[in-house]
């Protein structure tokens, strides 16, 4: 068993809020790390929060349980690392390709790259691809989204927060 | 240990509480994008609470027998400790009484009105934001981890309570009003939020110089402020006793229905 096979089974596991975006399209896998215990594979998937109080880490680690619980391990551990914390600059560029085509208007902004007061992020829509949106809600269905609307074909959309 | 535990606690009760008192809005909020703004804003610190009462949690079940009858006086909590049970994040958050939480004076007060919710965030907020900034920088691994995940969204969180401090300050006679009046009434409980306890003078290099945040805060504070057309309060006389277990009567509602389903039906799940 190998790390990057690990990894490449992993991309089963998907966001159970977004499943469109695989836990390796998100950047939440920190680490695996393989070893051997009476001559029995052992794993220990180390993963990181998007959000501190997000619903999903709970299924997701459920997930990811159950792809590894046909692959023959001996021990499955599931730990989460916190530090660095996880930013949206870790999502791949296929994350974000995906995302679009699901209707979520996918992160635009570095994380470093602060919004000041009554600033709003101009994003494209993602379905008609209209520049002239505007935000309705900072806030969203998930800590990970806010709610935008088109002004073009006038329909509401999401979309994934710069963090 | 025991200093170490407390100091955790402090923080960890504060945003328990906020998030408590938060979470009340959800359902209510004056139009729906803000009440989910303050859900999500609760989730946060309640997501904050339960890294740190875990960590907490371990702290404690390390400490020896007895250290671990003396930390706390709740009779539900101590009755758990002598039957031998581990504790855990839950038993932190709904076992104690009200003596035992070491939260600021501040979080517990109630929502009262929008102006009320608004001031109370925002003043909290900017210490969070200059606390966890500091936090980052603790010799403990486990907390500056915390600190720096919790930073990110404290930092929206300060971003969303000081635009509504300014939409409120410098909006129509009736908001400028309440949110005065809010300031007024809540500004006393601001000085405690930078005053050290014993516990936190113990526990150098782990936790915060408080006082040394309090400039940073006046600075945020009058900055927004003064966008706000508002006038900081002086001479105020200021509240404490929080941070070592004299609180307000609100602590006890809170409390009462926060944990009421764990005490009625221990150990419930669902």
């Amino acid at each position: 068993m190998t790390k990057e096979g690990v990894i490449a089974a992993l991309e089963q596991v998907t966001d159970p809020e977004i499943p469109v975006l695989s836990i390796g399209d998100l950047g939440i896998i920190r680490d695996v790390e393989l070893w051997l215990e009476d001559g029995k594979d052992c794993i220990n998937v180390i993963i990181t929060p998007t959000y501190s109080g997000c619903p999903a880490m709970n299924v997701i680690a459920t997930g990811i349980r159950m792809v590894l619980a046909g692959m023959n391990f001996k021990r499955v551990d599931i730990t989460e690392r916190l530090d660095p914390p996880w930013t949206t600059d870790l999502m791949t560029e296929s994350g974000k390709e995906k995302l679009k085509a699901y209707g979520i208007a996918p992160p635009i902004r570095k994380s470093k790259v602060g919004l000041g007061l009554f600033e709003e992020d101009a994003v494209d829509c993602p379905r008609c691809g209209s520049q002239d949106t505007e935000l309705v809600s900072g806030f969203g269905p998930t800590s990970c989204k806010s709610l935008y609307k088109c002004r073009s074909c006038k329909e509401p959309f999401e979309h994934f927060k710069c963090h | 240990m025991k200093n170490k535990l407390f100091y955790i606690l402090e923080w960890a009760d504060n945003t328990l509480i906020l998030g408590q008192r938060l979470s009340e809005w959800c359902g209510h909020g004056p139009v729906l994008e803000q009440d989910i703004a303050l859900t999500n804003i609760a989730l946060d610190h309640l997501g904050c609470a339960r890294n740190l009462y875990t960590y907490a949690a371990e702290i404690f079940n390390g400490m020896d027998a007895v250290d671990r009858s003396e930390c706390f006086a709740s009779v539900a909590f101590q009755r758990n400790v002598k039957e031998g049970h581990q504790a855990d994040e839950d038993d932190l958050a709904f076992l104690r009484d009200a003596w035992d939480f070491r939260n600021v004076l501040l979080v517990e007060q109630p929502n009262t009105d929008w102006a009320y919710t608004v001031a109370r965030a925002f003043l909290f907020d900017a210490f969070n934001y200059y606390y966890l900034t500091a936090m980052c920088n603790s010799v403990d691994e486990r907390l500056a981890g915390i600190a720096s995940k919790s930073l990110k969204e404290a930092t929206y969180h300060l971003r969303w309570s000081s635009e509504w401090v300014i939409r409120l300050g410098d909006g129509t006679e009736e908001s400028k009003t309440r949110i005065v009046e809010a300031i007024a009434n809540l500004w006393p409980f601001t000085g405690e939020l930078f005053t050290a306890t014993e516990v936190d003078t113990f526990v150098e290099g782990l936790g915060v110089d408080f006082a040394a945040l309090k400039p940073l805060w006046e600075q945020k504070v009058a900055e927004i402020f003064d966008e706000a057309t508002l006038e900081v309060p002086t001479g105020v006389w200021m509240q404490s006793g929080g941070k070592t277990g004299t609180h307000s009567e609100n602590l006890g509602f809170v409390l009462a229905e926060m944990q009421f389903m764990q005490r009625a039906y221990p150990n419930m799940e669902w």
